[in-house]
C-alpha cells in the first residue's frame, strides 16, 4: 500500500511517501523552489517521492493532509466571538483569506493533485489531525514497541500540547492542552520581543540564551503562565495579542519587561540575553514538570517526541539528564514539515488498520536521509553545466583531500547521498570545519553563513567515540539533543576571560573543540552512524586518524535565509559566492582556487531577510 | 454549494449547532469584506490560521 502525506498552507510545506508502514522519501518543498519555509502546496515535493518510489499518482492508495481546515475554521470564528467586538483587526483579514482559500482546500488540494494525475479520484484525499500526525510522526518511525508521546507546538486546529500512549500500531490520546494555552506561542512570543522572526527565529533565542541570566523566570512564571505541579498550564492573555491582534504580545507584556520589543535591526543588549535565557529555563520547567507527571501516571519508559516545540534541544537534554525515561526519540522533522510523515503512517496504521513491523535498524526515519540524491554520472554533467573544475577521486583520495583542506582551516562543503529531511543538516548536505580551530566558529559565522555571530555550532562525532567527548552516552543521530563537552575536555577561564560577557564570551576558546562549545560548555550532537551514514563515518574516521578528534564542525550547507542546498548545482552557486573553500560532491572534489574567477559572486544578498 | 453542505455536516458531525447561524453571519460580513478588499495578504507577525 502506497500513501502520500502532505503538510501546506501554514509553513514549511512537505511531501513523504509511505510504503506498507516504511517511509520511503520526505521531501520539504522549499528545497525545489529554494523559497525559504515555503507554504505552498508541495508540488515538486511530491513528484519527487513519486520518482524515488518509482510510481504514478494513480498507484498512490490514499493521499493524506496533516490537518483538518474545518476545525481550525471553528477555532478561529469561535475565538472571535469570545473575544468580540476585540479581534475585529485580524478577524477581516483572516476571514476573507479563508472565505477565498482556506475553506476549499478540500477543491484546492484535489485541484493540485489533478495538474499531477488529471483523473485524481477525490475519495482518495483523507485528513488527518495536526497532532495526531505529530503523534503518529513520532511514534511509528521510532524504534520502541510502546511508549508516551508528547507533542507541543504553537497550534494546530485545537490543541497546543498531547499527551498519548503508543502501543504498537495504536494511539491513545490520554491528555490535551488547547489554544490559546500553548508552549509554543509563549516561546514564539518571546521570540517575537527579542526582535527574531516568529517560526524560524526560535533557534536564535535558544542560542541566545546561554548569554544570559535567568533574571526573568520569576516575572514569566507570575505573570505569563500560571504553571501547575504536572506541567499543565495557563497563559495569561492580558499580555499577548497573537489570539486576535497583528502583534504576538500586547502593551501589558512590554511594561512588565520595561522595554518595548526589540525591532530586528535593533541592538542585541544584555537584557535580550537575559530574556532569552529566562524563557529557554521555563520551558525547560515546563517539559520537565510535564515529563516527571506523566512519567509517574503512565509507567512508561520510553518517550517519542514531535512539534516545533520539540526541536528544543536544550530542553530534550534536560528532560533525557532527568532520568525519568530510559530511551527518548525525537522526530528528525519535528515541526509541520514532518506532519507529512506523520499523516500518511497515521491513515495507515489507523485508517487502514495495518499492522507496525518490528523494527531492526536504529529507527524508521533512515538518518532522516529521505530527500533526492544523483548518481556519479549525474553528478559530473550537473558540475560540468555549472562551470566547475573539479577532479573526480576515488573514495580514499576523497576522503584524504577533505580531511587534508579540513586541517588547513577551510570550511569545505560536503555533499553527499540524499538529502535530509526535517530542518537539521546531518552529514549529507553540510558545510564541515575543524573544531579544534579556535576562529572556525567566526569564519563560518561571518564569512560563510553570513548569520549572526552568537550563534553556536553543533559538532559532529562518531557514535562510538561520544562518551570520550561529550557527557551523552547514547545515540543522538539527529542533532536532537544538546549535551556539555567532558569535565577534562575544558579549558579553565582565566578572571579576565570571565569578566568578559555576552557575545565576548564566545571568542574564548573553552575546550579542545572550541568552535562547537558553547559559552555554557553546551554543544548541539550529532552521532554519526556507519550504519545510515557510512560516508559522513568514514570521513569522520578518517579525520580521526589524522587529528586524534573524531569531531567535525557540521552546520547545513546554505546562507543565512536560504534554504538548505538540494541539488549540486545549488551546491555549487552556495560554494561560489561564499568563503567556502572546499567541496565535495559525491566523488567529485573541487577547490576555490581552481574555479573560474567569472564565476564568483556574493550568494548571501540573494537570501537576505 | 458543496462547500456549505460540508460545512454543515461538519457542524452537526461536531455537534456545534449554535455556530450554524454565527457560520451565516459572518458569510454575510466576510463575503462585504471580500468584496471592499483588493489584496488578501495580510500584515501578520504569526498567522494562527
Amino acid at each position: 500500500m502506497h500513501i502520500i502525506g502532505i503538510s501546506a498552507y501554514y509553513h514549511d510545506s512537505a511531501a513523504a511517501l509511505v510504503r506498507d508502514g516504511e517511509v520511503l522519501a520526505a521531501a520539504q518543498e522549499e528545497r525545489f523552489t529554494r523559497r525559504k519555509h515555503d507554504a505552498g502546496f508541495p508540488r515538486r515535493a511530491i513528484e519527487y517521492c513519486l520518482a524515488e518510489g518509482g510510481c504514478r499518482l494513480p498507484d498512490i492508495d490514499a493521499v493524506v493532509f496533516y490537518e483538518k481546515p474545518f476545525v481550525k475554521f471553528e477555532r478561529l470564528i469561535e475565538t472571535y466571538l469570545s473575544v468580540a467586538p476585540r479581534g475585529f483587526g485580524q478577524f477581516k483579514l483572516a476571514l476573507p483569506i479563508w472565505l477565498r482559500e482556506k475553506l476549499f482546500q478540500k477543491d484546492l488540494l484535489t485541484g493540485e493533485l489533478r495538474r499531477i494525475d488529471p483523473a485524481f479520484d477525490i475519495a482518495r484525499l483523507r485528513f488527518s489531525e495536526h497532532h495526531l500526525s505529530h503523534a503518529a510522526s513520532a511514534f511509528y518511525p521510532s524504534p520502541f514497541e510502546r511508549a508516551l508521546i508528547l507533542t507541543l507546538d504553537g497550534i494546530g486546529e485545537w490543541t497546543t500540547t498531547s499527551a498519548a500512549i503508543g502501543r504498537n500500531a495504536t494511539i491513545e490520546v490520554i491528555k490535551e492542552l488547547k489554544f490559546p494555552h500553548s508552549l509554543g506561542l509563549l516561546y514564539s512570543a518571546f521570540t517575537y520581543y527579542a526582535g527574531f522572526r516568529v517560526n524560524s527565529g526560535e533557534y536564535k533565542l535558544m542560542g541566545l540564551a546561554p548569554y544570559g541570566e535567568p533574571k526573568y523566570a520569576g516575572l514569566i512564571l507570575d505573570h505569563l503562565i500560571d504553571l501547575k505541579p504536572d506541567g499543565t498550564f495557563r497563559l495569561d492573555q492580558a499580555y499577548f495579542d497573537y489570539a486576535t491582534g497583528l502583534r504576538m504580545v500586547g502593551p501589558r507584556f512590554e511594561a512588565l519587561f520595561g522595554e518595548p520589543a526589540r525591532s530586528p535591526e535593533g541592538r542585541l543588549t544584555q537584557f535580550h540575553m537575559d530574556v532569552a535565557a529566562s524563557i529557554q529555563g521555563v520551558a525547560e520547567e515546563v517539559m520537565l514538570r510535564l515529563t516527571r507527571s506523566l512519567a509517574q501516571e503512565t509507567g512508561e519508559r520510553n518517550l517519542c517526541l514531535a512539534g516545533g516545540v520539540a526541536l528544543n534541544c536544550v530542553a530534550n537534554g534536560k528532560v533525557l539528564k532527568d532520568g525519568r525515561f530510559d530511551r527518548i526519540w525525537v522526530q528528525p522533522a519535528a515541526g509541520d514539515a514532518g506532519g507529512a510523515v506523520g499523516a500518511a503512517l497515521a491513515a495507515y496504521h489507523l485508517d487502514f488498520g495495518a499492522a507496525r513491523a518490528t523494527r531492526n535498524a536504529l529507527d524508521g526515519m533512515a538518518g532522516a536521509y529521505l530527500g533526492p540524491s544523483f548518481s556519479p554520472e549525474e553528478i559530473v554533467a550537473r558540475l560540468t553545466g555549472a562551470g566547475a573544475r573539479f577532479a573526480t577521486l576515488n573514495d580514499a583520495d576523497l576522503y584524504e583531500a577533505t580531511v587534508e583542506a579540513l586541517v588547513a582551516g577551510k570550511a569545505v562543503g560536503w555533499f553527499q547521498g540524499r538529502m535530509e529531511f526535517g530542518p537539521r543538516a546531518l552529514g549529507n548536505r553540510s558545510i564541515l570545519g575543524d573544531p579544534r580551530n579556535p576562529a572556525m566558529q567566526r569564519t563560518l559565522n561571518r564569512k560563510v553563513k553570513h548569520r549572526e555571530s552568537f550563534r553556536p555550532f553543533a559538532p559532529a562525532v562518531l557514535a562510538n567515540e561520544c562518551a570520550q567527548w561529550f557527557e551523552h552516552d547514547r545515540e543522538s543521530p539527529y542533532m536532537m539533543f544538546v549535551a556539555d563537552v567532558r569535565r577534562e575536555r575544558r579549558r579553565a577561564m582565566t578572571a579576565e576571560e570571565k569578566a568578559l560577557f555576552g557575545v565576548d564570551k564566545l571568542n574564548i576558546v573553552r575546550s579542545d573543540v572550541p568552535a562547537v562549545t558553547h559559552v555554557d560548555y553546551s554543544a548541539r550532537l550529532q552521532t554519526v552512524h556507519a550504519e545510515t551514514n557510512p560516508r559522513f563515518h568514514a570521513l569522520l574516521s578518517a579525520f580521526k586518524a589524522r587529528t586524534g578528534c573524531p569531531v567535525l564542525v557540521n552546520t547545513s550547507f546554505n546562507v543565512r535565509g536560504e534554504p538548505i542546498v538540494c541539488t549540486p548545482e545549488d551546491a555549487f552557486r552556495c560554494f561560489m559566492g561564499t568563503d567556502i573553500e572546499a567541496l565535495a560532491v559525491g566523488n567529485c572534489f573541487m577547490l576555490k582556487e581552481h574555479q573560474k574567477a567569472a564565476l564568483r559572486h556574493d550568494h548571501a544578498p540573494a537570501f537576505a531577510d | 454549494m458543496t462547500i456549505v453542505a460540508e460545512l454543515l455536516q461538519f457542524l452537526f458531525a461536531r455537534k456545534k449547532y449554535w455556530l450554524v447561524p454565527v457560520m451565516i453571519l459572518i458569510a454575510l460580513v466576510g463575503g462585504l469584506l471580500v468584496l471592499s478588499q483588493g489584496s488578501a495578504v495580510a500584515p501578520f507577525i504569526y498567522t494562527l490560521f
